[in-house]
This record gives C-alpha cells, structure tokens and sequence, in this order.
C-alpha cells in the first residue's frame, strides 16, 4: 500500500510541475503539452480497455473523431458552443462518444485478442469513411478549420488559459478513470484481463462489463474529441486515420498499459519527438519508430515498468548471491 | 445508367478485386498460419512500387521490374519475420505493434530514398492499348490484370492443394500444435508464408502502381481495403480471400459511382458486420 501512495505523490507532484512550468516556457511548449495532454485522455480511453480489461482497441480514433467533427460542426454551421454552451458541446461530445460505442460493443465486444484489433479496426474505418466522403456535412478531405476558441467569462484563445482548461479536464479525467479501475467494477474488469471464463464461473455478466468498459471508454473518447477539436483549430479525416488510432494504442503501450498515467508519458514523448524532433533533424520518423519497435522487443511492460523491472532484477541478484553463501562446501 | 455503365463498373470492379487479390491473400495466409495481424502489408505494396520504380529508371526494363521488386520485398518480409517476430512468441498485441513500427520505418525510408513526390509506373506500350469486347472498350492494362491474378491464384491453390508443402501450410492454419505435433516444421511453414505474402503485395505494387500512382500514403491506404479482403473471405482461406477480394473490388467501385458520400461506409459497415456474425469471415476454417 505504501508504494501505491509514493506512486500517487509522484503523478500529483509531476501535475502541479506541469502546472507551474508549462505557462513559463515558450509558446511551443504550451502548445506542445495542451496537445498531449487533450490526447491523452483518448491514450487514456484506450488503457481503461487494453489495461485493465485486456481489449486491445484499434479504432479509438473514431471516438475522438466524432466528439471532435461535433464540436466542429456546431461551432461553424451553428455558432453553437463558443460561449457558455461549450459545456454543452463537452456533455454533447461525451454523450456521442458513448452511444457510438454502445453501437459499436454490440458488434465488437463477442470477439476477443486479434479478432477484436481486426474489428474495431473495420468499425473505425466505417466512421473514416463517413468523415472522408461525406463532404456536405464533413467537408471531406480538406476538414473543417474552427475560427475560435469559446468566450466565457475566460477568454479561451489565450493560450495559457486554454492550457490550464485543459489540464483541468485532463485530472478530472484522470481522477474518474482512477475511481474507476479501483472500483469493484474495476477489479472485475482485471479479473476479465486475466481469465474470463473464471469470471463467469463464478457468476459475472462478463460481457456487461466489457461493454460498459466501452461505452465509458467511448465517452472519454469523445470528451477528448471536444478539446482535441478545439486545441489543433482543424478536424479532419486524418483524425479517423487507422494511423491515429494506431498511435494511441502505441502511446499506452509504450508508457506502460494498466497505469493509467503511463499514456501520458507515452505521448509526451511521441507528439515531442514529432513536434520538437522534426524540427531539429529530417530523421525524426526513424528515432520514433525505433522507439517503438525496441520498446516493444524489450519492454513490454512500457517505460512505467522500468522501476518493477530493476527492482526484480536486483531481488533476483541478491537471491543468487544468497544462493551462493547458502551453497554447501564442497572440499 | 446505361447497360454500358453497369458493364464498365463491375469490369472496373472485377480488375481492382484482381489487384486486391493479390494484396489480400497474402495477408489472409500470414493471419492464418501465423496469427499475425500484419500492419506492414500496406508498406509491402508501396515498397514493391517503388523498388520497381528504380529498376525501371535504371534499366528502363518493365518486365524486369516485376520480379526484382517482388523477390527483394519477400527478403525484406523474411528478415522481419525471422529476425524480429518470430523471437516475440505468441502475443498478438506485441507483434501487432512491432508490424506497425516497422510500417512507420518503411515510411520514412521510402520518404528519405524516393522523395514525396507522386509517381507513376508506365506499363509497356502493349499493354496500354485497349481491346474492344462487345461494344465495350476494355483496356488491355485492366485485362492483364485480371489474368496475372488469376494465373497466380491457381498456382497458388495448387501449390497449396496438391503439394506436401501445402498440406503442411493448412495443418499449421487449421491447429499449429497438433501439426507441430506431427512434425511439421511451423517455424519454416511461418518464414515461408510470411515472405510469399510480402511478394504477393510488392506484385500488386507494381502493378497496381500503374493506375493508383505510386505516392507516400498509399501503404495505409491500401491495408484497410487488404484487411476488409481477408475478413469477409475468411482469414487463411485462399478461395475466401478471392470471393472477397471481388466483393471488395465490386463494392468500391459502385459504392463510388452510385453513392460517393457514403462509399467508404459501404465498404467497412458490412466487414464489421460479418467480424461480429462470424469472426472467422464468411469461408474462414472454424
């Protein structure tokens, strides 16, 4: 229990830095860290089902997508959700993150391991497909760029306002998601990662909780749609892309899945190596997906399990040692 | 909406299934045997382009480009599968993620040796002639096409049919232990399939790069229509993978014509469909 509490003082100490240094740095940084931290909530999404339900997700860029094209849609056809509304347009978002997803479990949540990568892939690239093609509604390939930011009492153009809008969002979510996967319900969900059929032996409903994992997951999906939306000034078809979907996914693994603030990590490093990398050399794609493939070759459980790993590796040392001494004499 | 149209749409159609084929069956058979969601398929076929690429600007052989852009890409499959997946073990999450590290590599490679420009990869000039076949004016290109796939699908079922090699191929796809069980070398079955699967795309590559252009971006945009072949064929079937890639050929292209703004949602709505009814897709082996 005691490290659980060194743990959670780590993450609140890393927020209030990120709180303090952020608005003093550069634009560029601000910018940079609003990205990621509106993202993460979608790498967020993604962990609450690959973590701790063990459903590796291949299309969680829909839900962004629609929480994000809605935001969009309202704000340019409708001037709707550029003042107080915003709120509105952030349940809004959520609510359809969550309802595509209830249509979306019904399909996907029967299948498990590769076949459920292979189908929230087919169900992603449905609503890619929707928002590349349906031009009167979507604006097709070109995607539709928002004027401005929401007005209300706060003046959310201003970067800095907008990064601490943000960052609000972003702990809130954080907090939920952590009630959440400590929960009983939580646990549940564990124990379905592990072995599910021993779930239902002893009497869950294990596909309620699956599914209800995806709706809620679907629901972040969405919130993190809404900020995404309003953070990049442009929502297109690139945000459905496999590609984005496959690069949330990239971002819980290589943080660490089943940590919840491993994918913040995750994509702390992948949107900076991308924004601040590709800026400084024209190699940036290769350090990027060499990341990725060494991470993936030798740490599966991410970088949040580095600390695990040494520790276990230390204890396994020491055994031996121990073994050594315990070992008879031989004259 | 003539009979004329509907004939040039579903030859059209017929054509780009061909294309789709040779795509889609090479991952149907690396899933099947191999359980690999594989997301560096897509790179496979814009590498095979653009390997043909140079071969043509160098030696300005076609004909020679064809099997030096599909060997050289089985080489790259083979390395990959040899040197980094097969040490993974089974963990499918892993080596999804590892397939697409090395598509975002392949990305920047191909970025850094081909520049981001758009190419085109010209055909002989005998083969950009048209035939006329009832009225219709069919070109010859589109007809080549149907006829490389179809002479490759029956050699593949052949080979997969009538050899001991390919008996041991469908062992492995319809239970791995129990062919291992028996004696069959899995690890050989899973090299070999997973390099002939990277053929196969690096072929549609070059032939495809003929009328799709050969341009950054195409690889993800090939692997979801590849993915859609395999799962409404059923994955690891050769004959699934070819009534899919037909059906996907077909409905692309008068999803297209009929209904532009929903055609994409055409194409993917019933693949989800099918995966939830029947995960292992219509002719997949239970």
């Amino acid at each position: 229990m005691r490290s659980q509490q060194v743990k959670i003082l780590v993450v609140v100490a890393a927020l209030a830095a990120l709180a303090i240094i952020v608005p003093n740095a550069n634009s560029f940084l601000i910018l940079l860290a609003t990205r990621v931290l509106a993202f993460a909530i979608l790498v967020m999404s993604v962990d609450l089902l690959l973590g701790y339900t063990g459903l590796p997700s291949l299309g969680q860029a829909a839900y962004l997508a629609v929480g994000a094209y809605l935001t969009a849609i309202l704000a340019t056809k409708y001037q709707f959700g550029l003042g107080y509304d915003f709120w509105l347009v952030v349940i809004g978002g959520m609510l359809l993150g969550a309802a595509l997803a209830a249509v979306f479990g019904l399909l996907a949540i029967r299948a498990t391991g590769v076949y459920f990568l292979m189908i929230t892939l087919a169900l992603g690239q449905c609503v890619w497909g929707l928002a590349y093609r349906w031009n009167s509604l979507t604006n097709g390939d070109n995607g539709i760029n928002l004027r401005q930011r929401p007005q209300f009492g706060i003046d959310l153009a201003n970067e800095v306002t907008f990064f601490y809008l943000v960052l609000g969002f972003f702990v809130v979510s954080l907090l939920l998601l952590y009630t959440l996967v400590r929960s009983p319900f939580g646990l549940s969900l564990a124990g379905i990662r592990e072995r599910e059929l021993r779930m239902r032996i002893l009497g869950y409903n294990t596909w309620l909780h699956k599914y209800i994992a995806f709706i809620i997951a679907g629901a972040f999906g969405g919130l993190s749609g809404v900020l995404w939306a309003h953070t990049a000034g442009i929502v297109s078809p690139v945000n459905v892309e496999l590609a984005f979907s496959v690069d949330a996914l990239l971002m819980a693994v290589l943080g660490g899945s089943g940590t919840l603030v491993g994918g913040v990590i995750g994509a702390f490093i992948v949107f900076g190596l991308r924004e601040y990398l590709s800026t400084l050399v024209p190699w940036w794609q290769y350090v990027l997906g060499g990341v990725y493939v060494l991470t993936i070759l030798y740490l599966p459980t991410g970088l949040m399990g580095i600390p695990d790993r040494i520790r276990q590796r230390r204890a396994r040392t020491g055994n031996r040692e121990e073994e050594k001494e315990l070992a008879p004499v031989t004259p | 909406m003539n009979t004329q149209f509907w004939l040039i749409q579903a030859f059209n159609g017929v054509s780009y299934g061909a294309l789709l084929f040779l795509v889609g069956s090479g991952l149907s058979l690396i899933f099947g045997v191999m359980r690999i969601v594989n997301l560096s398929h897509g790179s496979y076929f814009l590498l095979g382009g653009y390997v043909a690429l140079s071969v043509i600007w160098t030696t300005g052989s076609w004909a020679l480009a064809l099997p030096v852009a599909a060997l050289s890409i089985a080489a790259v499959g083979l390395l990959m599968e040899r040197i980094f997946l097969r040490p993974l073990g089974f963990d499918p999450l892993r080596q999804v993620l590892l397939t697409v590290g090395f598509a975002f590599l392949f990305q920047q490679a191909a970025l850094d040796i081909w520049t981001g420009n758009n190419f085109d990869i010209n055909p002989p000039e005998v083969l950009t002639k048209s035939v006329v076949v009832g009225g219709l004016y069919l070109p010859l290109y589109r007809v080549f096409m149907i006829a490389t796939a179809l002479v490759i699908g029956i050699v593949l079922w052949v080979a997969m049919e009538k050899t001991r090699m390919g008996a041991a191929v469908r062992a492995t796809v319809d239970d791995a232990q129990m062919a291992r069980g028996v004696g069959i070398d899995t690890s050989r079955v899973s090299m070999l399939i997973f390099s002939l699967g990277a053929f196969l795309a690096a072929l549609g590559g070059v032939i495809g790069g003929a009328f799709l252009g050969i341009y950054p971006g195409l690889d993800f945009e090939m692997l979801p229509l590849a993915f859609a072949v395999v799962i409404i064929g059923g994955m690891g079937s050769l004959g699934g993978a070819a009534i899919g890639a037909l059906l996907v050929g077909l409905a692309d292209n008068f999803g297209k014509a009929l209904f532009p703004e929903v055609s994409y949602f055409t194409l993917y709505a019933p693949m989800a469909l099918i995966l939830a009814v029947k995960p292992t897709g219509l002719f997949g082996r239970e």
